[in-house]
């Protein structure tokens, strides 16, 4: 499966749920495909799309927050994984676009190659880590996150056939804050985390 | 000498009701009194990178955070700094002990400790030291800071916080 095609299936299956997206590629493509308002595209700050997305999640429980990372992302920041597994928002969930390269900057190897990062995320803590191979296989996976308590991870094995014409996210960094801020709106009181 | 429990009533008096960090023992009373405090999480990290990350979520997502870290952890805060906070404009009080301050620390504090100021100031976040005198302005200082939704760091040196450890 193409990483288009892992985002074509997913990007239908949204609401207004917040998803916070790691740089390069992956805020490119979901932005290509469907610019959203709850689109939190970090542009920069490698690694950091999974706190960011916790901060979310723990400030916020009565939102599903999602979290699209890559591979990459994820080997930069793995501690992270131990903070979410530790502090396991149920409201969480963590789906990886696991190409086994740097992508966005000319598809050098990464680790995940040799490195099952939906194991990691399960023996960290995550009570439940999902991987797909296949494109019929997303929308399950991901529809099972989304319907049980997390904090959730799914790995999506995809190719690395990325398109470098595809555009970058034309929003200023500020624009991007203050439409996710809307998105999300305050939280209604007596939902306290 | 500044009592750590009046200091976090005086924060979260002001609203700031997230923290984070890693430790530092010049710290540690503040951190001690936050874990005591009912009602805003203190959530251990790993990095302090990954802190400066979940403040910016807290942030969006309606909280005001605070992250507590030793100097030793703002080279890991740089690139957030500058390429997620100040092009964002997503604030965040950083209260940062200065070990190394003076020259007076164990060699691996030294030539932080120098440089500390210059890579705030090279950075464009902007800091104040704070004391028992000044810490009611500095704490003002810092909420006009994040009300236009900067960062703002309080250095902190040896002595001026009860510490627990
Ligand atoms: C700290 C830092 N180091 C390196 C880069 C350059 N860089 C931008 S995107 C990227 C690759 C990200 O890899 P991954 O998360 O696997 O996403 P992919 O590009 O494969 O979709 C790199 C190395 C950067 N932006 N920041
Ligand atoms: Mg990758």
């Amino acid at each position: 499966m193409k990483g288009t095609e892992a985002f074509q299936e997913l990007i239908p299956l949204l609401k207004d749920q917040p998803v916070v997206h790691a740089n390069g590629y992956i805020c490119r493509e979901s932005f290509q495909l469907q610019d959203r308002e709850a689109n939190f595209y970090m542009i920069g700050s490698m690694g950091l799309a999974s706190s960011i997305g916790l901060g979310v999640a723990l400030c916020r429980p009565d939102k599903k927050v999602i979290i699209f990372d890559g591979d990459g992302n994820v080997l930069m920041s793995m501690g992270t994984l131990a903070m979410i597994a530790a502090t396991a928002p149920k409201n969480l969930v963590h789906i990886v676009f696991d190409n086994q390269v740097y992508e966005s900057t000319g598809s050098q190897r990464s680790l995940s190659g040799s490195v099952p990062l939906e194991e990691v995320a399960r023996s960290s803590g995550y009570p439940v880590a999902l991987k797909v191979s296949k494109k019929e296989e997303v929308k399950p996976a991901f529809e099972k996150l989304m319907n049980g308590d997390g904090p959730g991870f799914l790995l999506i094995k995809v190719d690395p056939v990325f398109d470098p014409e595809t555009g970058r996210v034309t929003h200023t960094p500020e624009e991007i804050k203050t439409r996710f801020m809307n998105a999300l709106g305050r939280r209604e009181e007596g939902s306290r985390n | 000498m500044l009592s750590s429990q009046n200091f976090v009533d005086q924060l979260t008096s002001k609203g700031f009701n997230f923290f984070t960090g890693v430790p530092c023992s010049l710290l540690s009373g503040l951190i001690s009194c936050l874990e005591k405090t009912p009602d805003v999480p203190y959530i251990p990290a790993v990095r302090e990178d990954a802190a400066v990350g979940l403040c910016a979520g807290a942030y969006m997502a309606g909280s005001l955070p605070v992250l507590l870290m030793q100097n030793s952890g703002l080279g890991y805060c740089l690139n957030a700094f500058t390429s997620l906070n100040l092009i964002y404009k997503i604030p965040t009080l950083v209260i940062m002990s200065w070990r190394g301050c003076g020259g007076n620390d164990a060699p691996e504090h030294i030539i932080m400790g120098k440089i500390n100021e210059d890579l705030l100031k090279t950075a464009g976040m902007d800091y104040a030291v704070i004391t028992p005198e000044n810490h009611q302005d500095v704490l003002q200082r810092a909420v006009r800071k994040i009300n236009e939704e900067l960062p703002f760091t309080l250095l902190v040196k040896k002595g001026i916080f009860d510490e627990r450890h």
